[in-house]
């Protein structure tokens, strides 16, 4: 198998005495797309925080692309590549939607080179920023307040923002959650189609049992911050710890799908 | 409409220049669990945020137990039994578990016998009692959320997406326990978007678009009839699996 993108070696955070995070070493390979899952509080945003940046990790290490990165600030691990929506929303309040989106695009372009020079492609940034509007089926709200948006729009245009940086992999904190019955299919398509394109690393934590069916090509779970299992959906669902652990007496897990029967 | 524990009459609601609720007429029955539902921006947060009197509504009647409340103070409406979690949970980061359900407990200490049920609902509080509610997870602070709006009997309680971030255990132990709370006769007004958590608890639903209401029935019926789902929602829930 190819080197892998993403790994975490170790890695473990305390807070106090507790250890939410605890001795996690997981590697994560391009063109594929892991969920993790989990019982509330079994450290999944966590995790995802230790190796985007947001925390400090107590001890263990992250490797991104082979260089360790753990004690890179969250920008630079967003340089990198590394991109994460968040569970809950980060948006400059007052800014229009497509204000929000140029500021992504243009940090991109900042960050990318100096082929881009100040003020001359403006225009450019303008239509980027159109183009990923239109990916998460906001372009209709692109002149509104962020902080004026619906909950589920917040989420979408979250998700717009992490795609206008352009990273190779990319982090999902619960996509879905708050959405609409009829708006839950756009972002699983586009997450589909990152997935497609073949060469990004998703990462995605998500309760929704069915998303996960439809999306995942492997499945880790956390519990009481340690890995407890890994392997492909149909075998790490039907194992005993997910069935007792996770998903309670309901097997099927569509309780927070859409299914009516 | 004596059935009718909180009613609203042609409700209209402005955040800034936007123009949110367009004349919302909803009725919440006594002692029933009303489902809201409808698209993102629909209006469901903003019609709940209006009944607690955290937008003030621009022309219309709000009505709870014979009385009217639209424009009153937000702590003058809770004080007359109305129980709100919202959309962004609203916990206290710096104070305990312990210390925002005491401050949640209008009527005294907490009741040990419902803060035991409380705990059976989630585990969790009771093994982070005395931590910072900061320290909690996002799910865990969404049960925290919903705890405070329990920890006493509530006449009627505003419920916005509690399934949020829930794992799935944990979503099976809140319909038994809104059953159970529907039995003591409480109200609850739910905005969900997890059709299944809607449908094993509705007695009745409103759906919303636009800032309107346009469509009122029964849960039961909605929940047979697939047709009538696409018509309202958009989409057949059915066949979104």
């Amino acid at each position: 198998m190819s080197s892998p993108v993403l790994e975490t070696k170790g890695l473990t955070i305390r807070f106090g005495g507790h250890a939410a995070v605890d001795d996690v070493s997981c590697a994560f390979h391009a063109g594929s797309l892991t969920a993790i899952v989990g019982p509330n509080g079994a450290g999944k945003t966590t995790y995802f925080n230790l190796m985007s940046g947001q925390l400090p990790a107590t001890s263990g290490s992250v490797h991104l692309d082979g260089e360790d990165v753990t004690r890179l600030s969250t920008a630079e691990r967003a340089k990198r590549g590394i991109g994460r929506a968040f569970q809950i929303t980060n948006l400059f309040p007052n800014l229009t939607v497509a204000e929000n989106v140029r500021l992504a695009v243009q940090a991109k372009a900042r960050a990318a080179a100096s082929l881009w020079s100040r003020w001359d492609h403006h225009a450019e940034w303008i239509n980027r920023a159109e183009h990923f509007l239109e990916e998460v089926n906001l372009q209709d709200k692109r002149d509104l307040a962020a902080a004026a948006l619906p909950h589920g729009d917040k989420r979408k245009l979250e998700v717009a923002l992490m795609m206008a940086l352009e990273p190779h992999v990319y982090m999902f904190d619960e996509p879905t959650a708050g959405m609409s019955v009829d708006e839950v299919p756009v972002v699983l398509d586009l997450i589909k189609r990152l997935k497609a394109a073949g060469d990004k690393t998703i990462l995605l934590v998500e309760h929704k049992m069915d998303v996960v069916r439809s999306l995942a090509d492997r499945i880790v779970v956390l519990h009481n911050g340690q890995l407890v299992a890994d392997g492909d959906p149909e075998t790490v669902i039907a194992s005993p710890i997910v069935q007792q652990a996770y998903l309670g007496s309901m097997p099927e897990a569509d309780s927070a799908g859409e299914a009516v029967s | 409409m004596s059935n009718a524990l909180l009613s609203l009459d042609g409700v209209h609601t402005h955040i800034g220049q936007y123009h949110i609720l367009q004349g919302v007429d909803l009725v919440v029955p006594r002692g029933e669990l009303t489902v809201l539902l409808g698209r993102n921006g629909a209006g469901k947060t903003t019609t709940l945020r209006t009944i607690m009197g955290l937008w003030p509504p621009s022309k219309g009647t709000i009505t709870f137990d014979g009385q009217s409340i639209g424009g009153r103070s937000t702590p003058d409406i809770a004080r007359l039994g109305i129980g709100y979690v919202p959309e962004s949970m609203g916990v206290f980061a710096d104070l305990t578990v312990a210390e925002n359900m005491r401050l949640a407990a209008r009527l005294g200490p907490p009741d040990a016998a419902r803060l035991d049920w409380i705990f059976g609902l989630f585990p969790a509080l009771k093994r982070f009692w005395q931590l910072p509610a900061g320290l909690l997870s996002g799910g865990q602070k969404q049960m925290l959320s919903i705890a405070r709006a329990i920890v006493e009997p509530k006449a009627l309680i505003l419920i916005d997406e509690p399934t949020k971030g829930i794992a799935p255990a944990i979503i099976e132990g809140m319909i038994t326990a809104f059953k159970e709370l529907k039995r003591d006769r409480t109200t609850i007004l739910l905005v969900e978007q997890n059709f299944r958590f809607a449908a094993s608890l509705g007695d009745s639903v409103a759906i919303m678009d636009d800032g309107r209401i346009v469509h009122r029935g029964s849960m039961k019926e909605l929940a047979a009839d697939s047709a009538l789902q696409t018509r309202l929602l958009g989409l057949s829930l059915a066949a979104h699996q």
